[in-house]
């Protein structure tokens, strides 16, 4: 492929993946607010549009014209970089991640992919490790004391929950032998005893990988029922109390759009990624990846929302005694149990 | 391009390390080395050894640098007071880090014998772990045994000493 048609290939892969991306974002969190309110007896938003359907537009609207207010007291640099470090993070990572296999158009093969790099678990794990100093460096600057505890507590917590998040990926890594996320959801094509396909979740004990991964994941984005950095209840609203307008709102891109992140490489690494039945036309087959792909990252989104509506809140000293004590023991075991499997019998 | 590139980054390197050591503010010092770390992870990158790049953001920028931050805000340390250092620092320090930069750049431009083109550098995983895992086996585990003895010391150091603890609640 000539460099000039490569570069305007990719300048429309990462406009259409950006565009899908935040409306994802946005569309995340109505289906949170929906599927909360049904949980609790109540309706959600359903004023604007058909069952609420432009109720994220509408917010967007509200954040674009509500007032920027900047508090005296702040540390101005830092409390501007600061939610910007958070969303820039938030969205870079989807850069690695595969949607689905290659198409070709015009006699050129078209990964469904803004770029595969040979170490794209590691990618994803650097720039969502780097997501930290947003949250902190926002609880910091914005000198108040909500706003600190805050910060202290999302970078310890999430810290912490990085090793038993990474740590729970290396089963898949060693059953799959490759960085590269592309490699790996290769590596869980076809089925064992004829039906059973061949994802990693079923394979070598992971479903224990898979749990581990989830409960870290849950914790590095901040979300219930590791959600201390914003626990309302005892720190107003943690790390982002003294911002408002689109500030505020960028926070909260970045926090759902880690959330897609997650989902997204949950479904690659122990789903099979785009992988299921192909039938129809030959243009429905090649759209069926697509599908199948986004209805695992729906189904993980999903049970985001349901975790949320379901359990309550850990104690500060729970989380890290539940982090240290029982996560990463179980991470290390794990390894251990599959990296004996493995080398005792490579078939298997 | 590849080597405007590493000029470009070594330079933004160079530039953070500097203003590292200008900034009054101990958050604003910490910054400059997640900066340092992100500009030494793109030449790695741009070398070849993508492995080590990764690593060096997971590991110094994601985690350490991290815990920089939150012992910075822990501590809530303020501003510092700039200060012209000792006379002795500026008579033997200046002189002494320029006479070790030239004897280091002498040194590589002498001995061309383990160079590779830009690119090249053998930085696969498998190739690292090869390395790490046969040829320097022993020098690894006994780092791991070095970080074992560095984590029981902080685990010692943490913990409070039970005689202490007993004789304020006596009290």
């Amino acid at each position: 492929m000539p460099i000039a048609l490569y570069i305007i290939v990719s300048v429309i892969k990462i406009a259409l993946i950006l565009f899908v991306l935040l409306t994802a974002v946005a569309y995340t969190v109505w289906l949170e607010r929906k599927v909360v309110g049904r949980m609790q007896n109540r309706w959600g938003p359903t004023r604007v549009g058909p069952f609420g359907l432009l109720q994220p537009a509408a917010d967007g609207v509200k954040f674009l014209f509500k007032e920027d207010l900047t508090p005296p007291h702040v540390y101005k640099p830092l409390y501007i970089a600061a939610p910007m470090i958070a969303v820039i993070f938030a969205v870079t990572s989807i850069a690695v991640i595969p949607f689905g296999n290659k198409i070709t158009i015009a006699g050129y093969d078209i990964p469904l992919q803004i770029t595969d790099v040979n170490i794209g678990l590691l990618v994803v794990l650097g720039i969502t490790s780097l997501g930290v100093y947003g949250v902190a460096l926002s609880g910091w600057s914005s000198n108040s004391k909500y706003s600190l505890l805050g910060g202290l507590r999302a970078s310890a917590q999430m810290v912490s929950y990085e090793i038993a998040l990474g740590l729970s990926l290396v089963g898949v890594l060693i059953l799959a032998g490759t960085f590269s996320l592309r490699g790996i959801v290769d590596a869980q094509a076809g089925h064992f005893w004829g039906f059973i396909p061949n994802w990693f979740i079923f394979r070598g004990g992971q479903i224990i990988a898979f749990f581990i991964y989830l409960t870290a994941a849950y914790a590095e984005t901040n979300r219930i029922p590791f959600d201390l950095p914003e626990a309302e209840t005892e720190l107003v609203a943690g790390y982002h109390t003294e911002y408002s307008a689109m500030k505020f709102a960028m926070f909260f891109m970045a926090e759902y759009a880690n959330m897609i992140t997650v989902a997204c490489l949950a479904s690659l690494l122990f789903l099979g990624g785009w992988r299921g039945p192909l039938f129809g036309p030959p243009i429905v087959q090649e759209l069926l990846p697509l599908f199948w792909f986004a209805l695992r990252v729906f189904v993980f989104l999903f049970v985001y929302i349901w975790v949320r509506g379901t359990l309550p809140r850990f104690r500060y000293d729970q989380l890290m005694a539940f982090g240290w004590k029982f996560l990463l023991p179980l991470a290390i075991a794990n390894l251990v149990v599959t990296a004996l499997v493995v080398g005792l019998w490579p078939g298997a | 391009m590849h080597l405007i590139l590493f000029s470009v980054f070594g330079l933004v390197c160079v530039a953070g390390a500097v203003n590292l050591l200008l900034q009054r503010h101990p958050i604003n010092s910490a910054l400059s080395l997640v900066v340092v770390m992100g500009a030494l992870a793109v030449e790695y990158l741009l070398l070849g050894a993508e492995f080590v790049a990764a690593v060096q953001v997971i590991v110094y920028a994601g985690a350490i640098m991290v815990l920089f931050v939150f012992v910075i805000m822990l501590l809530n340390a303020g501003e510092e007071e700039q200060t012209h250092g000792s006379r002795v620092a500026w008579l033997l320090g200046l002189p002494g880090m320029l006479a070790v930069t030239v004897l280091i750049c002498w040194a590589l431009i002498q001995d061309r014998t383990g160079q590779v083109a830009i690119g090249q550098l053998p930085g696969h995983p498998a190739d690292l772990a090869q390395l790490l895992f046969h040829q320097f086996l022993l020098p690894f585990e006994v780092t791991s045994i070095l970080v074992l003895i560095a984590i029981m010391g902080a685990v010692v150091l943490a913990a409070r000493p039970e005689s202490v603890q007993e004789t304020k609640r006596e009290q």
